[in-house]
């Protein structure tokens, strides 16, 4: 079984260099040197060294890598670093206050909605853009704004407590 | 690399914790040896009875605490840190606790089962019994008082206007001493930290995007690996052109080794892409032969396979037989379907040791097996248990571990990082066995069970390192391959294919026979309960079957059987928390119930659901859930609500939605859209009933709802739809066919 010719398949991987990709990260100011096909999370991950976003599905189906561009959630895995120039980047690290968790995280925490914890930055990240638009979200907005994020560990509940408590504490 | 770091820091810290533990007097030494033969040690402190290969009270205020039990995300670090904290009276925060380290920790064997409070924590709180006993001594002499008149409280020992501390006591002095056994443990009325809600150690961490997970770490001078698979499990390499692959974007090595295809690059991405590029262009022998997962379940029932009794108790009264009831269920192939995919990170050192930091279960078994696939003498891989996803069992952590291994051994001196794609671990890993159950049951004319037979058809379900490199995928495609052992059936009291293939209920008669099969048409190993999904789903349908055939309330004809009095406390207290006597029914709505007590020793959960069905569409939608469990003495209420409730969710998403989708060639279910799990929507409010026995056995929680949670909701859609689901799992499809033949 050989599907393809070395040639074409390598052929669609020759990289088109991008000088300097600038943008905001986390309020500061960032300039990388990184291949112009790099994602947006590899660029985060490999070049920032961005704990927050995770690789999970690379695929945009499970949400484990959301960051914020400017104020809306996307997913890094799928999304080309290239269209984060001139904009603003939030990750997980980026939502702390003065190096301490903010209100939402401080609520994951009080809530302990984590067991493994390996989607939570995805969870934080899409609550936190929910809360920014809706301050006051009911149990029914809050499940349908993270239905597009994976948990494995069966943990939902938990996490649906804590955006409901974060914003009760805000 | 934080790690790196932190483990550094950890090991300077204390200042040397090797030259910091405590000096014991004579007197006491010749009582320690004395006690030599006292009484048994409780659970892992059998094998490690050395008390500081457990605790270290370090000059500086700190208690190291070295587990060989790891994190897995079920809090596991937290719940012993609470028994080691109160045996020793110490605040919980002195506590730094270091986990699955192959060369720091106690060895304690693999992390599953639900072992880890049974076996793990009963050693730490005799351990930290011991240490206190001892320094009590030691605060006696040191004060000149007698031990009667001491009072404790965080590692201050006073009497009358004196007082001295477990740090001044430690310092400077070294002991290796093994625990007697003999040490009394804190009355449980004085407990002040087992039962209460510490809040977890790693949590924070992981909301706040502090780098804790393998996954996260991008250590200094990096690179990156990945491996290209073949088509197929049983495929072989033909030939491969490299260099193209070798000119990719930042591809700094390529490793062909038989059939073995690796990539070392400058970015994952690119690692990624280059062994995307090489399965594509790779000339692979690719054998067809799987059954196809709509062929499984004959499969199963036509295999070969050894036969095994298990259990046998013939039928001693003479009640005549009124009727011969059966059934046959069948459990599709489950994934473990963590999150994150696998990742190790490995270094080869100057001395040719191997350091890998990696999310296995198993840091010893898996260390041992890597260094005989790469030909290294014991102890050259230094293994180091590092945050990962939630695994449920054996995922591929343990392949991602060998395979950095693999290409750190062809790099020596750079670390070298690999995490698999999504298709690369939803296609690999080994999944939970699909399995069949065929149950019949002979009754009286009231419909009792007088004679109980139980077919359990099933492929193996442990296929661990253990030592083996034919157990690391990537070790069977070398030159020479590896060959894979073949799995055995696991026997009492743990069991494997049969884990509660025997009823927690007392039977006139009862006969459990497996059928034990071989041969794997798909790769399998530990699945969050192994054997115990299937076999506790098919019998707690099929008394339930029972029960309604008999026109008995399912509660009570359970109750009829069950007699432990611990069970039926659980089965009756779920009951009521879901007010299963004054239940309204509602067209289109059902309600099941169903009870298990895992391995038929350890915890007991018992779990009633509420379920809608959409007659047009046959869509099965869990509306409440309520679970009562009875773990034995509970250490961290929060952390067994969230584990009972965190299995109950998992297995409605087994019974709703999963089915590892195969043809006669290769595994289809490749992402999240082909293999779909439960999401936000979908997942119904659960309440926790927990019902603690002070003083009782910690019995672990880890697995214990999956089953019965998985048959309260077959239990629930019969109510609804008057017809059963014997077929897993109850997709729309499947349950519009059931309406439709009703």
């Amino acid at each position: 079984m050989s599907n393809s010719g070395p040639e074409q398949v390598t052929e669609s991987w020759k990289e088109e260099v991008i000088p300097m990709l600038n943008f905001r990260l986390n309020g500061q100011d960032v300039s990388v040197d990184a291949p112009g096909n790099a994602t947006l999370l590899s660029v985060l991950s490999n070049d920032l060294k961005q704990a927050g976003p995770k690789f999970g599905c690379g695929l945009s189906q499970c949400g484990a890598c959301s960051v914020l561009i400017d104020s809306d959630p996307v997913r890094a895995c799928q999304t080309q670093a290239q269209a984060a120039v001139g904009r603003s980047v939030t990750t997980l690290e980026g939502l702390r206050e003065d190096g301490e968790p903010n209100a939402l995280q401080r609520a994951m925490i009080a809530e302990q909605a984590a067991q493994c914890g390996y989607c939570a930055n995805g969870m934080i990240i899409v609550a936190q853009a929910l809360l920014d638009r809706n301050p006051t979200p009911t149990e029914q907005d809050v499940r349908s704004a993270l239905n597009g994020n994976l948990c494995r560990c069966g943990t939902h509940n938990r996490i649906v407590r804590a955006v409901l408590r974060a914003a009760q504490e805000a | 690399m934080n790690l790196m770091i932190d483990r550094r820091t950890f090991l300077k810290g204390t200042g040397g914790f090797l030259a910091v533990s405590f000096l014991l007097p004579s007197a006491v030494f010749a009582q320690q040896a004395a006690a030599n033969a006292g009484p048994e040690l409780p659970g892992d402190l059998r094998n490690h009875p050395q008390l500081s290969s457990w605790l270290r009270i370090n000059a500086d205020g700190t208690v190291n605490l070295f587990i060989g039990k790891v994190e897995l995300g079920q809090g596991a670090l937290t719940a012993v840190g609470q028994v080691a904290a109160e045996e020793l009276v110490i605040d919980f925060n002195r506590l730094v606790i270091l986990a699955g380290d192959t060369e720091l920790c106690p060895d304690e064997g693999t992390t599953a089962g639900s072992q880890t409070m049974p076996n793990c924590a009963p050693a730490v709180q005799q351990a930290a019994a011991e240490i206190r006993a001892i320094l009590r001594k030691l605060a006696a002499e040191k004060l000149g008082v007698g031990e009667d008149t001491l009072t404790l409280a965080d590692g201050t020992i006073t009497s009358g206007g004196q007082s001295v501390t477990y740090w001044d006591l430690v310092a400077d002095l070294q002991l290796e001493v093994d625990a007697t056994g003999t040490a009394p443990l804190l009355p449980i009325a004085e407990h002040k930290v087992i039962g209460q809600n510490i809040p977890r150690v790693d949590i924070p961490a992981k909301m706040t995007g502090e780098a804790i997970f393998v996954q996260e770490m991008n250590p200094e001078g990096v690179l990156y690996g990945a491996i290209a698979r073949p088509p197929t499990y049983k495929a072989t390499l033909n030939d491969v052109d490299l260099a193209p692959i070798e000119a990719m974007p930042g591809v700094r090595q390529v490793i062909r080794n038989g059939s073995f295809l690796g990539v070392i690059a400058e970015r994952q991405d690119q690692a990624w892409a280059a062994a995307d590029a090489l399965e594509r262009t790779a000339n692979w022998n690719v054998p067809t032969g799987l059954p196809g997962h709509d062929g499984m379940e004959e499969w199963l029932l036509t295999a070969e396979a050894e036969e095994k009794e298990w259990k046998n108790t013939v039928r001693a009264d003479g009640t005549a037989v009124a009727e011969t009831y059966e059934a046959q269920y069948y459990r599709p192939y489950h994934m473990h379907g963590s999150i994150g995919t696998s990742a190790a990170i490995a270094q080869k050192g100057e001395d040719g040791k191997i350091t890998v930091w990696t999310h296995s279960q198993s840091v010893w078994a898996t260390a041992a097996a890597i260094e005989k696939m790469l030909g290294l003498a014991e102890g050259m891989v230094h293994a180091i248990h590092t945050e990962g996803s939630g695994c449920y069992g054996h995922n591929m952590a343990d392949d991602a571990a060998a395979d950095a291994c693999l290409l750190a051994n062809a790099m020596p001196g750079t670390p070298i990082k690999l995490q698999y794609t999504r298709a690369g671990e939803h296609k690999w890993e080994p999944y939970g066995s699909a399995m069949v159950n065929k149950l019949s049951a002979t009754l009286d004319a009231e419909g009792n069970i007088l004679d109980w037979e139980h077919h359990i058809y099933s492929t193996p379900h442990g296929s661990r390192p253990g030592g083996n490199p034919g157990n690391l995928l990537s070790a069977r495609y070398l030159d020479p391959p590896f060959e894979q052992p073949t799995p055995n059936d696991g026997g009492p009291p743990n069991f494997s294919a049969t884990r509660n293939g025997l009823t927690n209920y007392e039977l006139p008669g009862e006969r459990v026979v497996t059928h034990f099969i071989r041969e794997m048409p798909l790769r399998v190993s530990s699945t969050r309960g192994l054997g115990a999904y299937a076999n506790v789903v098919a019998i707690e349908q099929f008394i339930d079957e029972l029960a309604v055939k008999a026109g008995a309330d399912p509660v009570e004809y359970r109750l009829r059987f069950l007699k432990d009095e611990r069970m039926r406390d659980v089965l009756t207290r779920c009951a009521e928390a879901f007010g299963w006597d004054n239940y309204e029914r509602q067209p289109n709505r059902g309600r099941g119930i169903a009870i298990a007590r895992y391995k038929n020793y350890a915890a007991m959960t018992a779990v009633a659901v509420e379920v809608q069905v959409t007659r047009r569409n046959g869509l099965v939608r869990v509306l409440r859930a309520v679970t009562a469990n009875d773990g034995g003495h509970i250490v961290s209420p929060d952390g067994m609500a969230n584990q009972v409730e965190g299995g109950a969710i998992q297995a409605f998403s087994w019974a709703l939605k999963e089915e590892v989708k195969f043809d006669n060639t290769q595994v289809l279910s490749t992402d999240w859209a082909s293999y779909p799990i439960l999401t936000f929507g979908e997942v119904p409010p659960v309440e926790n009933v927990l019902i603690d026995r002070p003083g009782e056995p910690y019995l672990g929680n880890g697995e214990s709802s999956q089953g019965p949670a998985g048959a309260a909701v077959a239990n629930a859609i019969a109510d609804a739809i008057g017809t059963r689901m014997r077929h897993g799992p109850y997709t729309p499809d499947r349950v519009l066919d059931a309406i439709r033949n009703a």
